[in-house]
């Protein structure tokens, strides 16, 4: 008999003692925070008064307003291509690479996690320079005469970003696969469906959960990150959070460094609602 | 059946092991609180964070200095007002911004008899900015120009001596902008004939369309590593807003890079040193100034590894080779084209950085 048996106060408590941590790290750490945050986006740069000019200044200004596109662009490009690479990836290394051998092929596919994301950022910029790897084996093979502007582009933006997310939606989707049961391709195939029908109407929607959670894992790490292209995007637009941190370098404007701050935050969550009732993620 | 004990108890285990953890983070913030008395803490740029530049201080007087690097005022005042009184001694700030940090009521006035005024170049004494109610608060200890940098082997030097190139066809795509809104502006402010210190709202269209010219030309708009990067690494031939920062401490690696005050001018770029009221650590602090604007410091600092800048103590000990690299002997003429950063009030620095948004969002 458990102690929690004897003592039933003991017994609800121990799952609030267990659980209290993470709350607390969650109140003091993001809901503290965020009300701070949310007070602060609300309060004049100079002054201190109560306003919303912190919000109208972004549906006012078309060049706020123009950062909040750009972001959503690069965004949605870099979440397509990186499940159109991640997924075939997943495939193969679940369904054609030998059991013994996955471990280490998965540990290969994830080795560019191990650099430092900053170093991975400026290698690319050295990649895709005017004198980089790209443009001198274009312009020594004789394919084209003048180097490509490949660096400080949204091309390079994008590059940056899904060579990193590739491997995180390899790994979401790789265990989706490997979660799916055999049993049902065999039904499929008892059923008289082929191997492309198989994985268009049964493995497929089966694995959608797992492509989802990588995809809006994909939506927030990307539409929050600074510095890819901040390194590779050569300022020639801005994202949203280039447009924040702008906000703070010299005038340390907070408040509406804040008050986009929570625009952003607003914006993923509509993300978040979005994928959660139409593909319910919160059963995968 | 199983009995459990008071001391079993998960609850009261977890209770004693809290009461143990905040025992030990007490007593390991006190120990880092004693230890924070004896040090020196300075909020920095990246050119104090160099050792050859921290160690001979260090070692002389048997301190060790905390530094914490920001970029941008608004950002370093923002850690200050974050910090409890008393946290930070030292504070190296823009000129210009010695003024902001002083109505906050961070500064202590500097004692003028007991640092080298007298030797600094006159230009850069920058009273108008380090002098507030009488009372000294900064003092200059190194600056520089936002000017032209270029490669000399990839453009026509002749070109460099006039600012309409950089807007010209011909260096189309060659060309990288420095992202700090104030002295690009500056510089587009010579570059249509106007004087940086007496711009208004009413300048801010033509100068837009200057900067715009200038995006129109460029390749990339990158902050301090991406454009002299681009300049280092033959991406681009000319950097807008570079200047001695950007080539000098590159010179032994690339000596093709150089830098032009153009005949319209150049933005005097200089930075202070401060002391905070509130330091616990006065002496210290003085100390590490005096140091810093010794001929010794001055030639540590002007050489950082970070970046190179000129020193603003004319009896700076540097070598013949560092001095013409810095092209110290030109001095008195590029001080007398100069004209100082951009100094705009509240209101309209915050047009300004909205209309330097534009422009970056510009196709």
């Amino acid at each position: 008999m458990s102690a929690s048996a004897n003592n039933p106060q003991a017994g609800r408590a121990l799952p609030w003692a267990l659980v209290t941590p993470a709350l607390g790290w969650t109140l003091l750490f993001f809901v503290l925070p965020f009300i701070a945050m949310g007070f602060s986006s609300l309060t004049a740069h100079e002054g201190g008064g109560f306003t919303l000019g912190n919000y109208s200044q972004f549906f006012t200004n078309p060049s706020y307003w123009q950062a909040m596109v750009n972001s959503l662009q690069v965004t949605a490009i870099v979440t397509v291509v990186s499940v159109l690479l991640a997924y075939p990836f997943a495939w193969i290394l679940a369904e054609q690479v030998p059991e013994r051998w996955q471990r280490l092929a998965l540990m290969l596919a994830v080795l560019p996690f191990w650099t430092s994301y900053v170093v991975r950022s400026y290698s690319w910029l050295l990649v895709m320079a005017q004198n980089g790897v790209i443009n001198r084996a274009l312009t020594g093979s004789g394919l084209i005469a003048e180097p490509l502007q490949l660096a400080n582009t949204r091309l390079a933006t994008v590059t940056g970003f899904v060579h990193f997310f590739v491997m995180l939606l390899t790994l979401t989707i790789f265990a989706n696969l490997k979660q799916l049961s055999p049993s049902y391709r065999k039904a499929a195939a008892d059923l008289g469906a082929g191997p492309v029908r198989t994985f268009l109407h049964v493995v497929l929607p089966l694995t959608l959960p797992g492509i989802m959670v990588g995809a809006f894992l994909t939506f927030v790490l990307c539409i929050g990150d600074y510095i890819t292209p901040q390194i590779l995007g050569g300022n020639n637009e801005l994202l949203m959070p280039q447009l924040v941190m702008m906000q703070i370098g010299r005038r340390g404007d907070f408040p509406l460094a804040s008050a986009l701050s929570i625009i952003l935050m607003a914006v993923v969550t509509i993300a978040y609602l979005a994928c959660a009732r139409w593909l319910k993620i919160e059963r995968a | 059946m199983s009995v459990t004990s008071a001391s079993g108890n998960p609850l009261s285990v977890l209770k004693r092991h809290l009461h143990a953890a905040c025992a030990a983070t007490a007593l390991l913030l006190g120990a880092g609180s004693v230890a924070e008395a004896a040090d020196l803490n300075a909020l920095i740029w990246c050119d104090h964070s160099d050792p050859a530049l921290l160690q001979p201080f260090e070692e002389a007087n048997n301190v060790k200095v905390n530094v914490k690097e920001f970029e941008g005022t608004g950002a370093g005042l923002a850690i200050v007002e974050q910090s409890q009184p008393g946290d930070w001694d030292v504070m190296v700030i823009d000129s210009i911004d010695v003024p902001r940090g002083v109505e906050k009521g961070l500064f202590e006035p500097l004692p003028e008899d007991k640092l080298p005024f007298a030797d600094l170049f006159a230009q850069v004494k920058m009273d108008g900015s380090t002098v507030v109610g009488g009372k000294r608060y900064g003092i200059t200890e190194k600056f520089g120009y936002n000017t032209i940098g270029f490669n000399k082997t990839k453009v026509d030097p002749a070109d460099m001596q006039s600012l309409a190139s950089l807007t010209s066809d011909k260096y189309k795509g060659k060309v990288a902008i420095y992202d700090y809104y104030l002295p690009v502006i500056g510089m587009a402010a010579l570059a249509i004939g106007k004087k940086t210190a007496d711009l208004t709202e009413a300048d801010l269209p033509a100068l837009k369309a200057e900067l715009l010219k200038m995006k129109a030309n460029a390749k990339l708009v990158g902050e301090v590593t991406a454009s002299q990067t681009a300049l280092a690494t033959g991406e681009v031939d000319i950097l807008v807003g570079g200047g001695e920062w950007v080539t000098a401490g590159l010179a032994k690696e690339n000596p093709a890079l150089d830098f032009s005050i153009p005949k319209e001018g150049a933005v005097l770029w200089s930075q202070s040193l401060a002391m905070f009221k509130d330091s616990k650590n006065k002496d210290m602090a003085l100390k590490f100034i005096q140091y810093i604007m010794s001929p010794e410091g001055q030639a540590r600092l002007a050489t950082s590894s970070c970046y190179w800048g000129m020193p603003s103590n004319t009896k700076a000990a540097l070598t013949d080779d560092q001095k013409k690299v810095l092209r110290f002997d030109e001095q008195p003429g590029f001080l007398a084209r100069a004209q100082a950063y951009p100094a705009p009030n509240a209101d309209l620095d915050k047009k300004m950085q909205d209309m330097w948004t534009e422009m970056l969002q510009a196709k």
